[in-house]
């Protein structure tokens, strides 16, 4: 045991720093979660924009200070819900939006304004922020007072949740047009949640979820200062996104370590001078991979545990999963009862007079340094293989992590890691749980809507604006403007996509075991 | 018939729809190759056409399908009609991923027995295939 006169090696204000203070190491504000408190903000998506809308306002009513946006797979991959591809997919994973009236829908009777929105969409990113950015217009709410959050990290789309469309470079050129729209027309949209989140439920360690991610922000940042950008008229609205594992005082040190390493990173490696560009602000959602099928209580005590360690390491926003979600998506109680856990830790644990409770812990202190330490190993590894995207290409950062995955999963199966009522209190006969189950309705709802959308528009004007998209494509100008233009035409998410498929083609992995 | 003693038991682990989520798949098709099966991971996004197609191009005697999408009502049918259609009626076909309890008769109706849900022990997969392969061979 070390005692408290013997601490690790941490020079006080070099290393960690008062709250508020670079680097940042104990919070980003002095008075932590006494001035605001986190936002509860549910990721949630299912069905029609009609059943998500329902289910918007009932976390609104209960309590949730935040959306997240859902999408079904044939919107992620930017795809229309009649294309052969999305049989059976349509409204199962998330919401199904394919063109501005079903965004009008999915916001309907909810002031654009007052809401922060987060989105959890990439490839097609900068088609559903055009839509967002039209639905508010029509709303008569100015681009500069929106509030919220695309993902907008394709990196880890390669790298882990493979959710692509396009190769590599010329996604990270959407990437960059968001960048420069948004610092411009819409300055309090965070552009881009970079992730670390798919990193670890692929099976990363705690050290590869940090290194992964912030070598990620770095190629960003990197590129946005090579498509000509000012590193502080970008990099403040650059936003992370972690997750919350069961490991849990090394969780705690995960995110301190991130904010460390962020703030040197910005400052020293790209000479940032605004403080908001040192400052990493981030998401954390409880681990979706943590949770069993077996005894779904359980998964309420483990995603308790995993929010108080994103709380405790300073978290802006948090979503904490369901316990049901090992067998689908959560139903409305369940949901609920995850919001309620986050509003007691809030409101009844007393955690929040504290900022940065576990700091000067020697534990915790090691944690932190030892986690930087690695995360700077994979760093310079990356950059002297050119970069993430060279990485990728190389198949770097995919093989780390299946390995990891599969360590893990061997020691799940040998007992050296022990889940409860997996391999420790394991018993037949379950609890069995009602669960939600999304037929068939939706998509032939969605499919309906489609076609009288594409019967009502004209023609002529979605095709201008089709065109004019491509050549934006080709060429160097900002993609946005056209986008918006398409949007506004009531092009669809799979007709703006084939477009950027035509100009740039369709990436395909060579898969890693 | 081959005999089981001498046979090394020909995995297919396929990933169909448009999900990505490729840890279980992976995880999976290391852990088969480990117990010494031949295994042919098709990589993302097959159709179930094209998965019956790498099961019969490689002579598998098992599909292993990877489902987290809520799809698999639509998918499972599918590649169950499409192996009878080829004459591939003895080919287990395995799924694993988010499959809730409900679904599970439906799947046993239609000649599906190996579901596999998070959480499941590698080696009682590995059991399964083998004692499913071993009978089908008798």
């Amino acid at each position: 045991m070390r005692t408290p006169e013997a601490p690790s090696n941490v020079d006080y204000t070099r290393d960690l720093g008062d709250p508020g203070v670079f680097p940042y190491t104990r919070g980003l504000h002095p008075a932590g979660y006494r001035g605001k408190l986190w936002t509860m903000r549910q990721f949630a998506g299912f069905g029609t924009p009609e059943d998500t809308n329902a289910r918007y306002r009932a976390l609104l009513a209960a309590g949730g200070t935040g959306l997240s946006v859902a999408f079904d797979l044939p919107t992620l991959m930017g795809r229309d819900p009649d294309h052969a591809l999305c049989a059976g997919e349509v409204g199962k994973c998330g919401v199904s939006v394919a063109s501005l009236g079903d965004m009008e829908a999915l916001f309907e009777g909810i002031d654009l304004g007052l809401v922060s929105t987060s989105m959890t969409i990439n490839s097609p990113a900068s088609i559903l922020l055009a839509m967002y950015l039209v639905v508010a217009e029509r709303q008569g709410v100015a681009w500069s007072r929106l509030n919220g959050t695309l993902q907008n990290d394709i990196l880890k789309e390669f790298i882990a949740q493979k959710e692509y469309i396009y190769p590599p470079r010329p996604s990270l050129r959407l990437v960059t047009d968001t960048f420069a729209f948004c610092a411009e027309h819409a300055p309090r949209w965070n552009t881009i949640s970079v992730s670390g989140y798919h990193i670890r439920e692929a099976g990363a360690t705690a050290a590869q979820e940090l290194a992964f991610t912030l070598r990620d922000g770095i190629e960003y940042v990197q590129a946005g200062i090579d498509a000509g950008l000012d590193v502080d008229t970008f990099a403040p609205r650059i936003s992370f996104f972690f997750n919350a594992h069961s490991d849990f005082l090394e969780e705690v040190a995960k995110y301190r370590a991130a904010r460390r390493l962020w703030a040197r990173v910005m400052r020293d490696r790209f000479g940032a001078r605004d403080p908001k560009s040192w400052q990493l602000r981030f998401h954390a959602q409880t681990a979706g991979v943590s949770l069993t099928a077996q005894q779904p209580y359980n998964n309420v005590v483990r995603t308790t545990l995993q929010a108080l360690a994103a709380v405790l390491g300073g978290a802006q926003s948090l979503h904490t999963n369901a316990l049901d979600e090992a067998l689908a998506l959560p139903t409305e109680a369940a949901a609920t009862l995850a919001l309620r856990t986050q509003q007691v830790i809030a409101f009844e644990s007393g955690v929040t007079g504290t900022t940065d409770p576990l700091g000067g812990s020697d534990a915790i202190e090691r944690l932190t340094d030892a986690l930087e330490a690695a995360a700077l190993r994979y760093i310079e590894r990356i950059d002297g293989l050119g970069g993430m995207v060279a990485a990728i290409e190389a198949g770097f950062p995919q093989r780390e992590i299946a390995d990891s995955a599969y360590r893990d999963q061997q020691a799940v199966d040998r007992g050296e890691r022990l889940v409860v009522g997996v391999n420790v209190g394991a018993t037949s006969g379950d609890a069995s749980v009602p669960i939600l189950y999304i037929d068939e309705a939706a998509e032939a709802h969605q499919r309906r809507r489609l076609a009288q959308v594409r019967s009502r528009r004209d023609p002529a004007t979605v095709e201008g604006a089709l065109q004019a998209l491509g050549r934006a494509a080709e060429g160097r100008q900002n993609t946005m403007p056209a986008t918006l233009a398409a949007v506004r035409a009531h092009a669809t998410v799979g007709e703006m996509c084939d477009v950027f498929r035509q100009a740039w083609g369709e990436y395909e992995e060579a898969p890693i075991i | 018939m081959r005999d089981v003693g001498q046979h090394r038991i020909r995995v297919v682990v396929a990933k169909p729809g448009l999900d990505g989520h490729d840890r279980g798949a992976k995880v999976i098709a290391r852990s088969l190759r480990d117990a010494g099966m031949e295994v042919i991971y098709t990589g993302l996004r097959q159709t179930p056409e094209q998965i019956v197609t790498a099961a019969l191009q490689e002579d598998a005697d098992v599909v292993g399908l990877s489902i987290l999408s809520g799809a698999h009502m639509h998918i499972c049918p599918r590649v169950m009609e499409l192996l009878r259609e080829r004459g591939l009626s003895d080919v287990v076909v395995v799924v694993g991923g988010i499959i809730p309890d409900i679904d599970v008769p439906k799947l046993n109706a239609i000649g599906i027995h190996g579901i596999f849900p998070p959480g499941t022990p590698m080696p009682r997969i590995v059991e399964f295939i083998q004692q499913q392969v071993g009978a089908r061979v008798d």
